[in-house]
């Protein structure tokens, strides 16, 4: 049983072979949906850029279907089964159990992913990622995913069953780390989205097999409890991975334990009410339903992640403190390891997710405000800041220490490593913002022409849209750079990297190599360095601009006509 | 002190440092906010979504938008029917692929009952250059009060998929000051003619 482990040189944690395994299977496979997804980015982007609009209308809904299926299905459930595993066997220093079911979901969600691209790149399934009923497309793209959310399903009771496992055989001592403690929250959420991901595509598949009939605004209802629930396992996914780069970085410190763990249980709470989202101009729901669900009731998720927004970086003002950065507000900040691509991934996750990501979406998610949002491109606007710039980038910054510490390998081409977070993140947010202003003109999302030229009435947006898509597209491309470098990066390191030597410290993680010291004595609770006075700052910072989008945006709305 | 990755030993429920718990409370607070603005809204603002709400046969709406075409015709513009309604009278914009009818006239500073709804699959009304945006989903009837506050041409643009010709999916909405109804009816009948 031994010699299926090794313990991992640099954190002494004991590894199980079929977790090494598992989490390189996945990461691998993540990464060619986020190349196929890649592609199909370029190729959208060049298309809306209406000075290039390089694909026909039939193509530019399919490869969009094929955009969105990849990036917020495939890749991001692929690294986040990656990450599952790697939060409980890896950091509990267990076996995984049940092996051969776990390579049977693999195989599950591998096949399910080759029928789904297979529907959409033949053309029969140009539904776009939503798939809107009475849309219609093959019964087998509808089977495609009720595979793969089957196969992640089960890795996820794959997840619960370590955990007890563990638990069982006294792998660790005392309480769960926190970073598996987000991910438990993460999977919890998980199930409740592949439960409603089951209950719209099952009835879907039967739809389209003939058997049965479907009302269009309940399909709406419950594939939101999918669609945007699985933007909820990425969120708590997400924080999970900011406070994991914090300690393999700068070994940030988990400031309490009681607030981080409490504002994760907050997600689970509620966070699954977000599918009212999409539904606050629906005709479907009266008012009183629309408040409290699309509030996560009263905004306690919101809460949560506004609690995450400052212990994360609350942590690592801590843990740089702690090691003799103590200079004014923000000495930690400045001499922090901006060259680091794991740093500096984690800083513009935190900062785009939350700034821009965070507060528009709020702010959309507004029952009213959604009249002016709804369908725009203020929301790919907002979603590309979290999604992409949050989770996706926070993905990224991770990878940079599982090929060291998973693969064994030094991560390859390094100055372009310690380029790529900064290329992907300024140009993802230059992208959503751009997108989001776009947006405010009432430019539609998901259109293949916005000049309308073959439509019966004319239609001229002002020129400050053109200007905006053409920012936009300059930064999509930038983005789009980021993104190669990554994958060139990745797929070079792992498949032709030099194997890591003994005893090399280089892309280890320096966190870990020098952990935080005690407080210094008398520097008890109320003392100088716990008071995160730079993170006070930054907070009121992002509260202040949180407080000005909103209300400025009632503003907005208060000039329409009169509607009720 | 721990990191995110080590498991914390002995008891870790304890008191918040007070810079914690102060951006705790300040958060929450903004989060009540965040939530009465939406009631109050209800209550004070003018733009709300709550609308006239029911269910209908896509079979049904068709027959009643036909009906109100009929009643209310006042000319063609495009092929699709131009439509002026009396003030404050119910009135019917059916969407279907891809296309939206009737192209509706109508009088600034009075109150309609704007009933949309789907022929067919999902589509989404969005005024231009207004921004404001409705989803239509079929089987579904949304009857929205509006009040046109400014006179002008509008567009409706389809910002829901639905299909391969989404993209052509405009439709029109003409408001006018006042009730002159024998002007436009000629303003219309030229339009017809081109």
């Amino acid at each position: 049983m031994n010699s299926s482990f090794r313990v991992c040189p640099t954190t002494g944690l004991k590894v199980h072979a079929q977790a090494d395994a598992l989490i390189k299977a996945n990461a691998v496979v993540g990464t060619v949906t986020l190349l196929v997804g890649g592609i199909a980015a370029i190729l959208v982007l060049l298309t809306r850029w209406q000075a290039v609009h390089l694909l026909s209308a039939t193509w530019f809904y399919r490869v969009l279907t094929i955009h969105g299926m990849n990036m917020l299905i495939f890749f991001i459930l692929f690294f986040e089964m990656a990450i599952l595993y790697f939060a409980s066997a890896v950091l509990l220093n267990s076996r995984v159990p049940a092996p051969r079911l776990a390579w049977f979901s693999f195989g599950l969600m591998v096949l399910g992913t080759v029928l789904v691209e297979w529907m959409m790149i033949a053309g029969k399934a140009d539904v776009l990622f939503t798939s809107y009923v009475p849309l219609r497309a093959d019964p087998l793209f509808y089977l495609g995913v009720i595979l793969f959310a089957v196969g992640a399903l089960l890795v996820v009771g794959i997840f619960f069953a370590t955990l007890v496992v563990a638990k069982r055989e006294k792998t660790y001592e005392g309480s769960m780390p926190l970073i598996t403690f987000g991910a438990t929250t993460a999977a919890i959420i998980a199930v409740i989205t592949l439960g409603h991901g089951a209950a719209a595509y099952i009835p879907t598949f039967f739809w389209s097999m003939g058997w049965m009939n479907m009302d269009p605004q309940i399909y709406r209802l419950v594939w939101w409890g999918l669609g945007h629930s699985s933007q909820q396992i990425n969120v708590a996914a997400m924080v999970s991975v900011w406070y994991l780069l914090g300690a393999l970085t700068v070994g940030s410190v988990v400031i309490n334990e009681k607030i981080s763990r409490t504002a994760f249980v907050l997600y689970v709470l509620f966070i699954s009410m977000a599918s009212a989202h999409h539904l606050l101009v629906d005709p479907g729901m009266g008012p009183a339903w629309k408040v409290w669900n699309t509030s996560y009731a009263m905004y306690l998720a919101v809460l949560a992640s506004m609690i995450h927004g400052f212990t994360v970086p609350a942590g690592i003002e801590l843990g740089q403190r702690v090691r003799g950065l103590t200079k004014g507000l923000f000495e930690w900040l400045r001499k922090a390891p901006w060259g680091d691509p794991g740093f500096s991934a984690l800083v513009f996750s935190v900062v785009v997710f939350g700034f821009v990501g965070g507060i528009t979406g709020v702010t959309f998610g507004t029952e009213q405000i959604n009249i002016i949002a709804h369908n725009t491109l203020r929301i790919p606007g907002h979603f590309h800041a979290t999604v992409v710039s949050g989770t996706a980038l926070a993905f990224m910054g991770l990878t940079y220490y599982v090929i060291p510490l998973v693969f064994r390998k030094e991560v390859a081409f390094w100055p372009l490593a310690k380029i790529q977070p900064y290329l992907f993140a300024i140009g993802m947010f230059i992208f959503s913002i751009c997108m989001t202003f776009a947006g405010t003109f009432g430019v539609p999302r998901r259109h293949w022409d916005i000049s309308f030229a073959q439509a019966p009435f004319d239609i001229q947006f002002s020129p400050a849209v053109d200007l905006l898509i053409g920012i936009m597209a300059i930064g999509g491309l930038l983005a789009a750079l980021g993104g190669g470098i990554f994958i060139l990066v990745t797929v070079w390191s792992v498949f032709f990297g030099k194997k890591l030597e003994a005893g090399s410290t280089r892309g280890l993680p320096p966190g870990i190599l020098k952990p935080p010291s005690a407080l210094p004595a008398g520097d008890a609770d109320g003392g100088a360095l716990l008071a995160s006075r730079g993170t006070m700052v930054l907070v009121f910072v992002f509260l202040a601009a949180f407080v000005v989008y909103y209300f400025v945006n009632w503003k907005l709305l208060s000039f329409l006509w009169k509607i009720g | 002190m721990n990191t995110g990755v080590q498991s914390p030993k002995g008891i870790w429920w304890k008191p918040a440092h007070k810079t914690e718990r102060l951006w705790v409370i300040v958060a929450f607070v903004w989060c009540m906010v965040l939530f009465a603005m939406m009631p109050l809204w209800h209550v004070r603002g003018g733009q709300n979504p709550s609308g006239i709400r029911s269910r209908v046969e896509p079979e049904a709406f068709r027959a009643r938008t036909e009906e109100f075409i009929r009643t209310y015709q006042v000319g063609t513009e495009q092929g699709i029917p131009v439509v002026e309604p009396p003030p404050g009278s119910d009135i019917y914009l059916s969407a279907s692929m891809f296309s939206w009818r009737p192209v509706l006239r109508l009088q600034k500073d009075v109150q309609y009952t704007l009933h949309i709804s789907s022929l067919d699959v999902n589509h989404g009304f969005s005024l231009y250059p207004l921004n404001i945006n409705f989803q239509i989903v079929p089987g579904y009837d949304y009857g929205l009060r509006v009040t046109p506050s400014e006179a002008g041409d509008f567009r409706i643009i389809c910002n829901e998929f639905c299909g391969i010709g989404h993209h052509l999916m405009l439709g029109k909405v003409v408001v006018v000051d006042g009730p002159t109804t024998a002007l436009n009816t000629e303003a219309v009948a030229e339009e017809g003619v081109q």
